[in-house]
């Protein structure tokens, strides 16, 4: 979208002096935003929370509840948290400014406030709101809620990363040809109750999914947040999956429904980690060799029998009571060197 | 210091329009007499701080027109409030004069 023609959005400008309440309404509406005001802190705080809005314009020098009061309040609301707060304030109260903008406020403003700066610092901020949005909508479907908090939490600033992580791949076997025995609708509800016993045991070790590809996952562990014992929660996790499939699979016989089967395959190492996408999309990635790997391995699979192999990295991660079995070194199509792989058993 | 930054003033009319700058005039001049009666009475009662706001909002008006002497002076009796100087009440009238003047030269340009 180009940055001449925003959306329209819901603004709140907040502040005593009725002036200043004509003026910012003035300049926004010029943009065609929806303005509404209120006239002290307490009533812009009860406006505020009736959720209707983008981002609010506070004034910090008011009666009854003063700008200072507000964003803290805000702050500390869950949902009000998420929205932008842009202070005004006249140019000798900077320093209170300063706390704000420390405190958590958006961006800030001083009065008279000059229309091209206004424009520019509501735009920028509605932009990192609605990007915010974008990751949370994603997070919340990818990630467990208390990863994608701290994801927010610590802020964007992980695109392009060279990190160490564990990527899982699985796959459902021949689902092509179940897929082709069954009603379309009988295939999405399979898979969207395989995904779902699939998520649960990723994002409950602590990974996310990366992307879905048909009824393939691409799934990581350690980024972008770390763990020191990545490796193991990958492992975890694959099990768990298979376990589950277990008892998915006795329920579906019984109903005489398709039985499915998967392979997983893990391999932990370096790869780049970041976000990739436009500004209204944008998705968490990994790519490198560690990630191609886990796909061939993935692969071999079929070949070997063995529901969930792993590589010698992630394998070295492992503390002893994981049972392994040491398939050997194997050549993979595309890749110079052999790979020792192992299948674990429990 | 000028009655009146006509670079500010011109600005202001060039991206709210001269209509909208119209009203925003009239708001001001009765917010004025409005500030000033707060600004009376808190003196009378010893209210510094509502002495103190009154003046901040006149402060912040007076720059928004680019009315530049009567901000200053508004900014000395916010000064004043802050510090609990009740000897602002002899500037009062010099803040009205200020006010005068600022409103016979917007007056002008309308």
């Amino acid at each position: 979208m180009p940055p001449s023609a925003p959306d329209p959005a819901r603004l709140l400008v907040v502040d005593d002096n009725q002036i200043n309440r004509m003026m910012l309404t003035r300049s926004l509406e010029q943009e065609g935003h929806l303005v509404e005001t209120a006239e002290n802190g307490k009533e812009g705080l009860e406006k505020f929370r009736t959720g209707a809005f983008d981002l609010m314009l506070l004034d910090i020098e008011m009666p009854v509840m003063n700008g200072f009061e507000v964003l803290e309040a805000c702050l500390n609301d869950f949902d009000l948290r998420q929205i932008p707060i842009i202070m005004t304030s006249a140019m000798e109260e900077l320093d209170a400014v300063v706390k704000c903008v420390e405190l958590g406020a958006e961006d800030y403003l001083t009065k008279p406030v000059n229309p091209i700066l206004l424009r520019a610092r509501v735009n920028a901020s509605l932009e990192k709101k609605r990007l915010r949005d974008e990751q949370r909508k994603l997070f919340r479907t990818f990630a467990t809620k208390e990863v994608a908090e701290e994801l927010l939490r610590e802020g964007f600033s992980l695109g392009g990363q060279m990190v160490t992580a564990s990527v899982m791949v699985t796959d459902i076997r021949s689902f092509t040809t179940i897929a082709e025995s069954q009603s379309p609708s009988d295939s999405i509800e399979l898979l969207n109750q395989y995904f779902s016993m699939m998520f649960d045991a990723i994002t409950h070790n602590g990974g996310i999914v990366n992307q879905i590809v048909g009824d393939g996952v691409l799934a990581v562990f350690g980024a972008p947040i770390f763990y020191e014992d990545h490796r193991e929660r990958a492992v975890k996790a694959g099990l768990q999956m298979l376990e589950q499939l277990k008892i998915f699979n006795e329920n579906q016989l019984a109903q005489n429904k398709t039985a499915i089967r998967i392979g997983i395959g893990i391999t932990s190492g370096k790869m780049v980690a970041g976000y990739t996408g436009t500004q209204n999309r944008a998705i968490y990635t990994c790519i490198g060799d560690t990630v191609n790997l886990a796909d061939r391995i993935q692969e071999y699979t079929k070949e070997a029998l063995r529901p969930l192999l792993i590589d010698e990295d992630t394998r070295k991660g492992l503390p002893a009571e994981y049972q392994l079995e040491d398939l050997g070194k194997i050549v993979f199509k595309g890749k110079n060197q052999a790979v020792n792989v192992f299948a674990v058993m429990r | 210091m000028p009655i009146l930054n006509l670079d500010t003033f011109n600005n202001l009319k060039q991206s709210a329009g001269a209509e909208f700058v119209h009203e925003l005039m009239g708001a001001f001049f009765n917010d004025f007499a409005e500030q000033i009666e707060h600004m009376q009475t808190a003196l009378a009662a010893n209210d510094a701080e509502s002495f103190r706001r009154a003046a901040h909002s006149i402060k912040s008006n007076a720059l928004t027109f680019g009315a530049e002497d009567l901000a200053a002076l508004a900014r000395e009796l916010e000064s004043m409030g802050r510090e609990k100087n009740f000897e602002a009440g002899n500037r009062l009238d010099v803040l009205k004069e200020a006010f005068e003047s600022v409103k016979t030269r917007l007056n002008q340009l309308r």
